[in-house]
C-alpha cells in the first residue's frame, strides 16, 4: 500500500508565495493574538493554588462558590475537572504569611459544602517566585533549544537551509502558541515540554527533507534549484505523510484516553505537529530558496559509508 | 554475499534484548501492601519486637505473608490493603506512636532470582504513586541576620576585654556589618586590631560618622554561615520526616538554599506540613537532687520543680527555672575526648554564655540536664482541619557541671559515638538558626495516582495496537518487522528506565513513551520508504536493501540527534514530571534507532538477505 504514487517531482515550489504568505499570515497574527489576549499561564508560572477535590455525588459548584467566598476566598475560581464530581478549584497568589496553609484551610472549607464524601485528589501550590524562576528558565530553555539546532543545523547543512529550518520551527511554535492564545489553553509545564517535544519533532522532519535536498543536489546536475527542491520533498513525502500519520494517531489516542492532566500537553503536539508537517514541505525549503540556495553552496559530498560503519557504535 | 550478517551480531542483538527483557520483568509483578515499622530517634527494633509483632497481628486474626527484620526496621507484607491498615491498627495499639512509627508501604514482590541480579521495578514518579512533594526554600536572610546580632553582643564584651572604651555598637542588619561607634582615632586603631586579632574572616571599613567602624563578615564567612544554615534545616528536616511514617522519604538540597522533600504515600499533607514546620527547642535545666523523686511520681511534686521523662522512660526531677534555652547554642558537633571517649562540643552565643555562666556559677557538681522540646500533631482537629500540635518534652541528656560554664563548654560521658552524634544532631534541631518555607507544593491522591497510571497504561496500550496495525497494513511482511522491532523498543525502554537508579516513570514520561511509539516507526518508514525508491529505479532486491538501510542511516542518526538535544535540554530545565518526560524521550530515541536499523536490519537479512528473491513483500 502507498499513499502517493508520482510519476515526476510535484512542483511544490509554485505554492512558494502563497505558502510563504499564508505563514506570514499565520505568524502575524498569532503575534497579535500573543499581544492582545496574552497568554494563559497556568499555575506553574503565575504561582498560585490549585486544590482539586473529588466529591461522591456531583458537586455543586455555586454552593462551593458561596462557601469559599465566606471563607475569605471570594476571588476562587471554581470549575469542573473532568466530570461533574470533580472539582477544581484555582487561587492566586496573595501576600499572605504563610501560603501554603491556604490548601488546608480550602479542604477544611469543602468538607462544609456537603454531606458527599470529599477527597483530596491533588494539591498544587507555587510560589510566586517559584513561578518567575520557571518562566524565565522556560523561556531560554526555549532559546537554548533554537539556538543549539541553528548551530548543528549550520554545521551539518548550508548556512540557508539552517536558516529555513530555524524560521520554520519559529513559525510552529507561535503559530501553536496562537492556538493557546486564540482558545485561553491553560499553558503549563506540560505544554512547555510539549512545546520542546515540537521543536524536536519538527527538525526532526525538516532535516529529512533538506538531507534529500542534499542528495538531490548532487544527483540531478541540471536542474534549478527549485526543480531540486521539488524533488527532494516529492520523494520525502510519503515518508513525511506515514510518520505524520502515526504520531497523530497516538497523539489522538494520548488525546481521548490520556485524562485531563495531559490535555494540553496532547493538544499542543497535535496541533503543533500538523503545522509542523506543511511547514517542513512548504516554508522550510521555500525560505531556503529564497535565500538563494544553488547547487555550488552545498557543501562537498560527505566520504562514502562503508557498510555498518555507521551502526558499530551502536552497539 | 550482500545483506548477509555474522552469527555474533544476531547473538548481540538477541542478548542485549534478553537483558532487558528481563530486567523488564519486576514491573509485571504486582506490589504487596506493606507495613514499615521503625523506632524514632536513633533507637532500634529488635528481633523481639518483630516476634512480638507477628503475633498481635496473628492473634488479630490477620495472616502477614511474610514480618521481617531488615535494615533495623520490621517489614511486614499482606495480602491485601484492607489487613494493611488493620495490621497498623494492631501494630499502633501495641506499640505506641511515640518510640515507633509505623509507615504504609508498597513493596515490590520482585523473584529473588531476579533481585538478585539487581532488577527491580522502575520507580514511579509521585504524580503516579500518589504523594506530596515541597520545595522549601531557607530563609538565609534570618541566618545572616542572626549571626550579626551575635557579634553585635560578641563585640561589646569582646572590646571591653581589651579596655577600649566605646560608645556604642549597633547592629545594622539592612547592610549586614556591625557598627562601633568609638571616642578618638587611636580607639578606632585599637578597637579594629583588637578585633583583627580574633578573627581573621572580619573585614573592616571606616564608618559615614566620626570615630566610627564598621564590621562585616568576609564572602568566605558568609558561604560557610549560609551551608550550616541549609544543612542544619536538611538534618532537622529529615529527623522530622522520619517521624511522619513514610517508607521512602526524600529529602535533598537543591541549589544553594532550597531543599527538596518527596513523601511518598503521604495521605495527609496537612499533617506533614505540621509536622515539617513545628519548632523544636532546647532547654537546660537544673536536675532537683534534694526533692523526693518517689513522692514526685506519686504525684507530690516538691515546689518549684516538675517530672520529666527521658526515651526510655527513665524519671527525672528538674527545677522550673530556664537555666538556658536552646537558640543560644550557635553549633553542637560530636567528637572525642583526650581519653577516646565520645563527647559533644557545645558552643554558644556571647548573651547566652553569660546566661550560662551566671547560672552554672553555684552549681558546680550538680546535674544539669538537657531538655528537648517538640510538637507533633495529635488526634484531635483545630477548626481549619489541620491537627491540633502536641508539646512533647524529653529529657536527652543529664550530665554533671564540673566547672562554670562559659561561651563554649562540653558534654562527655556518652555512651557511644552514635549516641553523641544523634545528641549533637538534636542540640542542632533545637537551635534552628534559620527558618524555612514552603514555596511550591505538589500533592497527588493515592487515588489519582492509580487513576493516572491506568489512564497511561491504557494510552500506551492503544497507542501501540494502532500503529501496529497501521503498519502492517501500509508494510505488509515489512510491517510485521517493523511491529516487531516497535515491541522490542518498548520493551528496551522499559528495561532501561529500570536499571538506570534515577529513571522516575511520571505522567508526562508515559506519554513520552506513547509519543516515542509513533515516532519510533519513523526509523523504519525512512528504511522501507528509500527501499521501495530503489527497487523502483530498478536495482536488484539485494542492492536495494543495502542501499535503502545505508543511506536512511545517514539521515535517521542527523534528525534524532537534534531531538536528543532537545529532550537533554529538557532533563536540564525541567522539574519532577517534566524531567521524566526527557527521559523517555531520550531513551525512547536511542532505543529506536537501535531496533529500527541494527534490529529491523538482522530480521530482513536473516529472510531475505543474501537469496535470489525478484520482489519483496513490502
Amino acid at each position: 500500500m502507498r499513499i502517493f504514487r508520482f510519476q515526476q517531482a510535484i512542483n511544490f515550489m509554485r505554492f512558494k508565495w502563497p505558502a510563504l504568505m499564508l505563514s506570514a499570515l499565520l505568524v502575524l497574527g498569532s503575534l497579535g493574538l500573543l499581544a492582545v489576549k496574552g497568554i494563559n499561564w497556568g499555575l506553574d508560572f503565575t504561582g498560585g493554588t490549585v486544590i482539586e477535590a473529588g466529591f461522591s455525588q456531583s458537586a455543586d459548584l455555586s454552593q462551593i462558590r458561596t462557601v469559599l467566598a465566606e471563607s475569605g476566598y471570594p476571588d476562587a475560581v471554581v470549575q469542573y475537572f473532568g466530570s461533574s464530581q470533580d472539582v477544581a478549584i484555582r487561587i492566586a497568589p496573595r501576600d499572605g504569611v504563610e501560603q501554603s496553609r491556604i490548601s488546608n484551610e480550602i479542604m477544611a472549607a469543602l468538607a462544609k459544602t456537603s454531606d458527599s464524601q470529599i477527597e483530596m485528589r491533588r494539591i498544587e501550590f507555587v510560589g510566586p517566585s517559584v513561578g518567575a524562576e520557571l518562566r524565565e528558565q522556560g523561556g531560554l530553555a526555549m532559546l537554548v533549544a533554537l539556538l543549539g539546532i541553528l548551530l548543528y543545523v549550520g554545521m551539518r547543512f548550508e548556512w540557508r537551509l539552517s536558516v529555513g529550518a530555524v524560521l520554520a520551527l519559529a513559525h510552529d511554535v507561535i503559530i501553536t502558541l496562537g492556538l493557546f492564545s486564540l482558545l485561553q489553553l491553560e499553558f503549563d509545564l506540560t505544554v512547555l515540554a510539549a512545546i520542546l517535544a515540537l521543536i524536536g519533532y519538527s527538525i526532526n522532519d525538516t532535516i529529512v527533507v533538506f538531507d534529500r535536498i542534499r542528495e538531490s543536489f548532487r544527483k540531478l546536475r541540471d536542474s534549478t534549484p527549485e526543480e531540486t527542491v521539488n524533488d527532494a520533498v516529492t520523494s520525502t513525502l510519503n515518508r513525511t505523510v506515514v510518520t505524520s500519520l502515526t504520531t497523530i494517531i497516538v497523539l489522538i489516542v494520548l488525546f481521548t484516553m490520556g485524562g485531563a492532566l495531559i490535555h494540553n500537553f496532547a493538544t499542543a503536539l497535535l496541533f503543533g505537529i500538523a503545522i509542523g508537517t506543511y511547514s517542513s514541505i512548504f516554508v522550510a525549503s521555500g525560505i531556503a530558496v529564497q535565500l538563494g540556495l544553488n547547487r555550488e553552496d552545498m557543501l562537498p559530498p560527505p566520504p562514502p559509508e562503508k557498510e555498518g560503519e555507521g551502526t558499530e557504535p551502536l552497539l | 554475499m550482500l545483506n548477509q550478517n555474522p552469527l555474533w551480531r544476531y547473538l548481540l542483538v538477541v542478548g542485549v534484548l534478553l537483558l532487558a527483557l528481563v530486567y523488564a520483568m519486576p514491573n509485571l509483578y504486582p506490589e504487596d501492601p506493606a507495613l514499615n515499622i521503625n523506632a524514632t530517634r536513633g533507637g532500634a527494633v529488635s528481633e523481639n519486637t518483630r516476634q512480638q509483632l507477628e503475633q498481635a497481628f496473628v492473634s488479630a486474626g490477620i495472616t502477614p505473608k511474610a514480618v521481617t527484620l531488615e535494615a533495623g526496621q520490621v517489614l511486614a507484607r499482606f495480602a491485601s490493603a484492607e489487613d494493611q491498615l488493620r495490621a497498623r491498627q494492631v501494630a499502633t495499639e501495641l506499640l505506641g506512636n511515640v518510640n515507633y512509627v509505623t509507615a504504609l508501604n508498597l513493596v515490590p514482590t520482585t523473584p529473588d532470582w531476579l533481585a538478585a541480579i539487581g532488577a527491580s521495578p522502575m520507580k514511579l514518579g509521585l504524580d503516579l504513586r500518589g504523594g506530596v512533594h515541597f520545595l522549601m526554600a531557607v530563609d538565609m536572610k534570618a541566618a545572616l541576620d542572626k549571626n550579626i546580632n551575635d557579634l553585635t553582643q560578641a563585640f561589646r564584651a569582646d572590646l571591653r576585654e581589651a579596655r577600649v572604651r566605646y560608645r556604642s555598637v549597633t547592629a545594622d542588619t539592612e547592610r549586614g556589618q556591625v557598627q562601633i561607634l568609638l571616642r578618638s582615632a587611636e580607639d578606632v586603631a585599637a578597637a579594629r586590631a583588637a578585633l583583627a586579632r580574633l578573627d581573621r574572616e572580619y573585614v573592616f571599613t571606616d564608618g559615614a560618622a566620626e570615630f566610627s567602624l564598621n564590621v562585616s563578615l568576609s564572602e568566605n564567612r558568609i558561604r560557610e554561615i549560609r551551608e550550616y544554615a541549609l544543612n542544619q534545616n536538611i538534618t532537622i528536616i529529615r529527623n522530622r520526616v522520619n517521624e511522619i511514617g513514610v517508607a521512602e522519604p526524600l529529602v535533598q538540597r537543591q541549589g544553594a538554599d532550597r531543599i527538596i522533600v518527596q513523601l511518598p504515600g503521604v495521605q495527609d499533607p496537612a499533617q506533614a506540613k505540621e509536622i515539617l514546620g513545628a519548632t523544636a527547642t532546647l532547654e537546660f535545666r537544673l536536675v532537683d537532687d534534694q526533692g523526693d523523686l518517689a513522692a514526685a511520681l506519686n504525684g507530690r511534686l516538691p515546689p518549684g520543680s516538675s517530672l520529666y521523662y527521658d526515651r526510655n522512660g527513665q524519671p527525672y526531677l528538674l527545677e522550673n527555672r530556664i537555666m538556658l534555652t536552646g537558640e543560644h547554642i550557635t553549633n553542637a558537633s560530636s567528637s572525642y575526648d583526650e581519653y577516646g571517649q565520645p563527647q559533644v562540643n557545645i558552643s554558644l552565643d556571647a548573651q547566652g554564655g553569660n546566661q550560662l555562666s551566671q547560672a552554672t556559677r553555684d552549681s558546680i557538681g550538680r546535674r544539669m540536664a538537657t531538655v528537648f522540646i517538640e510538637y507533633k500533631p495529635g488526634e484531635e482537629l483545630q477548626a481549619d482541619g489541620t491537627p491540633v500540635l502536641i508539646k512533647q518534652e524529653e529529657v536527652i541528656n543529664a550530665a554533671t557541671i564540673q566547672a562554670r560554664l562559659g561561651r563554649s563548654f562540653r558534654i562527655t560521658g556518652i555512651g557511644n559515638p552514635a549516641e553523641a552524634q544523634n545528641l549533637a544532631l538534636l542540640l542542632r534541631a533545637g537551635a534552628l538558626i534559620a527558618p524555612t518555607q514552603i514555596i511550591e507544593e505538589r500533592t497527588i491522591g493515592p487515588s489519582l495516582g492509580q487513576e493516572n497510571i491506568d489512564l497511561g497504561m491504557t494510552a500506551i496500550m492503544w497507542g501501540m495496537v494502532v500503529v501496529l496495525v497501521f503498519m502492517v497494513i501500509y508494510y505488509k511482511v515489512f510491517g510485521l518487522i517493523a511491529n516487531v522491532a516497535l515491541v522490542a523498543n518498548l520493551v528496551l525502554i522499559v528495561g532501561i528506565m529500570s536499571m538506570i537508579p534515577g529513571a522516575t516513570l511520571t505522567l508526562p514520561g508515559m506519554a513520552g513513551i506513547v509519543l516515542t511509539v509513533g515516532m519510533a516507526v519513523d526509523a523504519n518508514v525512512l528504511i522501507f520508504e528509500r527501499i521501495r525508491e530503489e527497487l523502483a529505479e530498478g536495482r536488484s532486491v539485494q542492492q536495494a536493501i543495502h542501499q535503502g538501510y545505508d543511506r536512511a542511516f545517514a539521515t535517521i542518526a542527523d534528525s534524532n540527534i537534534t531531538t536528543l538535544l532537545v529532550a537533554l535540554i529538557l532533563f536540564g530545565i525541567g522539574t519532577g514530571p517534566v524531567k521524566g518526560f526527557a527521559i523517555t524521550l531520550a531513551i525512547g530515541i536511542l532505543t529506536s534507532i537501535f531496533t529500527a536499523v541494527v534490529g529491523t536490519r538482522l530480521l530482513v537479512n536473516l529472510f531475505w538477505g543474501g537469496r535470489r528473491v525478484q520482489s519483496l513483500p513490502m
